[in-house]
């Protein structure tokens, strides 16, 4: 169980989230269909780092973006999607 | 009768007796005993038969590692089978019995099979069964009586189980000499210390061995570790096996509070599942020694030698009268100055190297018969015990008899825990082990786990003699897999450490090869002409040793298993003794039978009381969203596919949700409750689901809208009334204003009660839903009641609301709305907004999803007869599936059947006639392709 550090509520174990999507399958609203087929298809699926939206359902309720290793399920950073990149 | 009770020693309570059974017969022991031990006292050495086999078995070691000597214990639903008899402590009332034998442990059929036939090689199930259908039925039954491990508990578990969470600065795995020294130190510097131990005391290898720690008697520096580690608070658990390493440091403990079969007292629990979280883990588990591989190393009466000095320091029980011990390492010499020391005479020590310079060995030579260069080939001996055994000395045969062959092939660290958290292995060539190297996640291993047993090459003693009888030199002892198992599948081609595993069992059992793996690895590897660690490892997977089912479920088994979620009006159904239906975690009334009315007989006249006259249904489960801000209706227009920017305020609309890929994800209405102010509804089931697309919605797509969203599912509870008399009904409770108009709201009181009022129709007739908050819609449906008896009126379930809108050709979340159909499919594009700023409108515009051609569309079926639900729809019986039904059900007021499906091409097939098969119900209807409205299609009867 990966404990992850939700910027609002501190430590909480895995139970309390959600994994919601890497984030190179965020569509834009706007998208093309050529775009939405890429994002939503043809994605990484990376081997080691990615970035991740994970939700702290249990929680705070708020998206969170998650810098984590899909191997060792690191977690290097956790950041709300407004934090300064 | 080899084995016997030495006068003294051990940390066993001689001034008590237990009493407890084996397969029947009356056996005594002292606190402090095992079960194997206390059955080595009394002489016992057959404990039961090999799982393939049927080969005698006796105890093998003296820890969790025992692959021969399982058992089965206890009474009823407390039986547990495949008990390690050297891991289970004995209590008054033990109930053991052996396993794999059959009419009885001395007298086993199955053995014959051993004895005559031949041997059933790696592979053979494969070999002989596979595409030969007829001959696996024929010999499954015997094969079905014969093989297996122990039997399951035929009745419920009656014990409890609680789930424990903690947190601790450092968590220390394994309370041997190691573990407890790194637990003082921890605790010294002040750190929040867990001690973990699987055994009943702590001191692991110290209760063992009789060689002075730090200046102290074992059990003395034992009592003095103890007394500090109490006085600095740190926490200690025995009887609690680390049984998993997860991630981010959190390991799990299986702790026992009682031994398996036996009763707690009163409301205790009988096992405990820990969850720590430690900022850092010591592993202290030890190591674990492993067999030699000759022939027949499996005969009861071969020992691993250090479980022999255990049996003989630890629990006083000197398990032979003669002995000899094989080794190819220092550390069994301990054993035969103990087994001497306790008056078992020691024939010979047979060590398969050339010398050893080590002081042991000297002191050794001096007083026992040492011979260098010595290799056991075979053991001699059956179910009653050991005659002997043949061996090669220098070249030279030799044989000798005894009744105990302790053996020796060197240790293996327990490394499972720093594996499963990712850590990896390094191979000492000298020694032949595995040890820990990188450590993954805030993991140390020390001690013997760490490997490095100095002056060791125990490497030898992972190469069986040549000219061995590899038929009958078991590896893995459990699962009766021999070194020539091994040699057949790599002769077969297999080359992967896990193919080979898998083809060979090796490794499979519920032992998980703790004693076998890295011998059987060693024999692959001498195959391939490659190093061990070229070879590869197998997996090591949680749990270290088997837990029982019970302790994973904790309190979540029979009506804890999930929770139960109850709707506001939910006693007053009760009252009422409804059919329920489960709606996800809701518990819904399904009908209300009256007299004896079946299901479909009481839906029936509920159906027919809503088209005729009025009914109420309780809908306080539908997802409810309340959406607010200036960007209200922006940000709706995103998550509806249906145009919602100009919906009058007081005014509300169908509408349905896509997922991004454009097919329909969930339907509801839609309703404009003040200026910048909406109600959304969503179906019961996927109210959760809705609630967190709406926070991705907001968080994600389109952060910069001003809008809030509250989940008001549980705050408005909610009774839909519908029925030509529903106006009516209503009329008699809410002033004339107070009734809105179809597809309006207003808000009035009934009963004294602030209510929200919808008119909305799912049934197809004139209807209304009030909202109320939580608990206050109980006078709402009571009214109600009181208001629509003379009206003909009552209330009705879901089966009856399923049947109304089938007629009525609605759609439903998870029956029509079935996470494949677009809206095109479901005949919902014509309401698709045209602007297309929703989610899902770019996936939607891609060819395949706009393209008719192929594509299952909903459509009606029409019948003289029930159509069965989840049919598939043929031209002739047998014949390949065109489509398939959704939801079926009898006309309410007129003759027949009608049913909504999916038909590939539907739309375009009007009047055709197709049969619905259902092959596994063997029913089967004649139906007409027809539109999916068969009631009402002009909506005459629910609009003003
Ligand atoms: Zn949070």
């Amino acid at each position: 169980m990966q404990l992850i550090a939700c910027p609002h509520c501190g430590p909480r174990a895995q139970a309390e989230f959600e994994f919601d999507r890497a984030v190179d399958s965020v569509l834009a609203l706007d998208a093309s269909p050529a775009e939405a087929v890429t994002r939503l298809y043809e994605r990484e699926n990376p081997k080691g780092w990615s970035w991740e939206l994970w939700r702290h359902s249990a929680g705070c309720g708020v998206f969170l973006k998650l810098h984590r290793h899909t191997v060792t399920h690191e977690i290097a950073e956790v950041s709300r999607l407004d934090a300064a990149p | 009768m080899t084995g016997s009770r030495t006068g003294q020693g051990g940390i066993i309570d001689r001034s008590r007796t237990i009493r407890f059974t084996f397969d029947g017969k009356l056996y005594h022991g002292h606190p402090g005993d095992t079960l194997a031990s206390a059955l080595l006292a009394e002489g016992l050495v057959l404990f039961g038969r090999s799982f393939k086999y049927h080969r005698p078995r006796g105890v093998m070691s003296a820890g969790v590692e025992e692959p021969n000597a399982l058992v089965g214990v206890g009474i009823g639903g407390r039986f547990e089978p495949n008990t390690r008899a050297t891991d289970l402590f004995i209590y008054e009332g033990l109930v053991a019995e052996s396993q794999n034998r059959w009419p009885s442990l001395s007298f086993d059929l199955g053995a014959v099979i051993g004895l005559f036939g031949r041997f059933v090689p790696a592979g053979f199930y494969y070999k002989a069964f596979l595409g030969k259908p007829g001959l696996w039925t024929f010999y499954e039954h015997f094969i079905r009586r014969a093989a297996g491990l122990g039997r399951p508990p035929v009745k419920p578990d009656p014990d409890h189980y609680e789930h424990r969470a903690a947190f601790c600065d450092v968590l220390v795995v394994g309370a041997g000499p190691a573990g407890l020294s790194a637990a003082l130190s921890a605790s010294a510097a002040g750190e929040r210390v867990m001690l973990v131990e699987q055994d009943i005391a702590v001191g692991g290898g110290l209760h063992r061995e009789s060689e002075d720690i730090e200046g102290l008697p074992g059990q003395a520096w034992i009592a003095q570790a103890l007394t500090t580690l109490t006085g600095r608070g740190v926490s200690m658990l025995t009887r609690t096996t680390a049984i998993g390493y997860w991630d981010h440091d959190m390991v799990t403990l299986a702790q026992k509070l009682v031994e398996p079969g036996q009763v707690p007292e009163d409301g205790q629990v009988a096992q405990r599942l820990w969850r720590v979280r430690a900022k850092r883990v010591v592993l202290a588990t030890g190591a674990i020694e492993r067999p030699l591989p000759f022939a027949n190393n499996d005969r009861p009466g071969v020992m691993l030698a250090q479980a022999v000095r255990t049996y003989v320091n630890r629990f006083g029980v000197v398990p032979g009268a003669r002995a000899v011990v094989a080794t190819c390492n220092d550390d069994a010499y301990r054993t035969a100055f103990a087994l001497a020391d306790a008056g078992c005479e020691v024939v010979a020590i047979l060590d398969s190297r050339s010398e050893s310079p080590s002081e042991i060995v000297k002191a050794a030579a001096a007083r026992f018969n040492v011979q260098f260069d010595a290799q056991v080939l075979e053991a001699r001996g059956g179910p009653g015990g050991l005659t002997g055994l043949a061996a090669r000395l220098g070249g030279q045969p030799l044989s000798l008899s005894c009744d105990l062959l302790a053996v020796s092939g060197g240790v293996s660290p327990v490394a499972h825990l720093h594996m499963q958290a990712g850590g990896t292995l390094n191979w000492n060539e000298t020694t032949g082990t595995f040890a820990p190297d990188v450590p993954r996640q805030n993991q140390v291993t020390v001690g013997a786990a760490a490997g490095g047993a100095e002056g060791n090459s125990s490497a030898l003693g992972l190469t069986a003699p040549t000219g061995v009888d590899a038929r009958h030199s078991f590896v893995d002892f459990q699962n009766d897999v021999t070194l020539a198992d091994i040699d057949l599948a790599w002769q077969e081609g297999y080359r992967s450490v896990e193919h080979v595993k898998r083809y060979t069992t090796l490794g499979m059992a519920t032992d998980q090869g703790k004693t076998s793996n890295i011998v059987g690895l060693a024999r692959l590897a001498a195959l391939e002409g490659r190093p061990v660690p070229q070879v590869g490892l197998t997996t090591f997977r949680p749990p270290y040793t088997p837990v029982t089912l019970g302790l994973l479920a904790g309190h979540a088994t029979g009506k804890h298993l999930a929770v139960v979620r109850r709707p506001p009006l939910y006693d007053l159904h009760l009252e009422q003794q409804p059919l329920w239906l489960p709606s996800g975690h809701w518990m819904r009334p399904r009908a209300y039978p009256r007299g004896d009315e079946t299901l479909h007989s009481a839906a029936m006249r509920e159906a027919r009381t809503v088209r005729q006259a009025v009914g109420w249904v309780d809908v306080s489960t539908l997802g409810k969203f309340e959406i607010a801000g200036p960007d209200a209706a922006a940000f709706l227009e995103r998550v509806c596919a249906t145009t919602v920017a100009r919906l009058a305020q007081g005014r509300g609309r169908y509408t349905f949700m896509l997922r991004e890929d454009g097919i329909v994800m969930d339907d509801g209405t839609v309703w404009r409750i003040g200026p910048e102010r909406y109600l959304l509804t969503s179906s019961t089931g996927g109210a959760d689901r809705m609630a967190h697309h709406l926070a991705y919605v907001r968080q994600v797509l389109a952060p910069e809208l001003k809008v809030a969203i509250a989940n008001v599912q549980e705050h408005w509870a909610g009774i839909a009334v519908a029925g030509p008399k529903a106006k009516t009904l209503l009329a008699r409770m809410v002033p004339d204003p107070g009734i809105p108009r179809h597809m309006s709201l207003a808000r009035s009181k009934i009963a004294g009660v602030p209510v929200l009022i919808l008119a909305a129709s799912y049934s197809g007739e004139r209807a209304f839903e009030i909202y109320a908050a939580g608990t206050d819609i109980i006078p709402v449906w009571q009214a109600l009641v009181a208001q629509g008896a003379d009206l003909g009126g009552s209330a009705y379930g879901l089966e009856a609301l399923e049947i109304l809108r089938i007629e009525k050709g609605h759609v439903v979340v998870g029956g029509e709305i079935d996470g494949r159909a677009t809206p095109h499919d479901l005949r919902l594009h014509r309401m698709l907004n045209p602007a297309a700023p929703f989610i899902g409108a770019p996936a939607l515009q891609r060819p395949a999803l706009q393209s008719s051609a192929g594509r299952l569309r909903m459509v009606g079926l029409e019948s003289d007869s029930p159509i069965p639900e989840g049919s598939m729809l043929v031209s002739t019986m047998p014949g390949t599936p065109q489509g398939h039904v959704t939801g079926a059900g009898q006309r309410v007021l007129q003759k027949g059947h009608v049913a909504l499906g999916f038909l590939r091409d539907g739309d375009e097939r009007l009047g055709e006639q197709l049969m619905a098969w259902s092959p596994t119900r063997n029913a089967s209807a004649r139906v007409t392709i027809v539109d999916p409205v068969f009631y009402d299609p002009e909506g005459r009867r629910y609009r003003d």
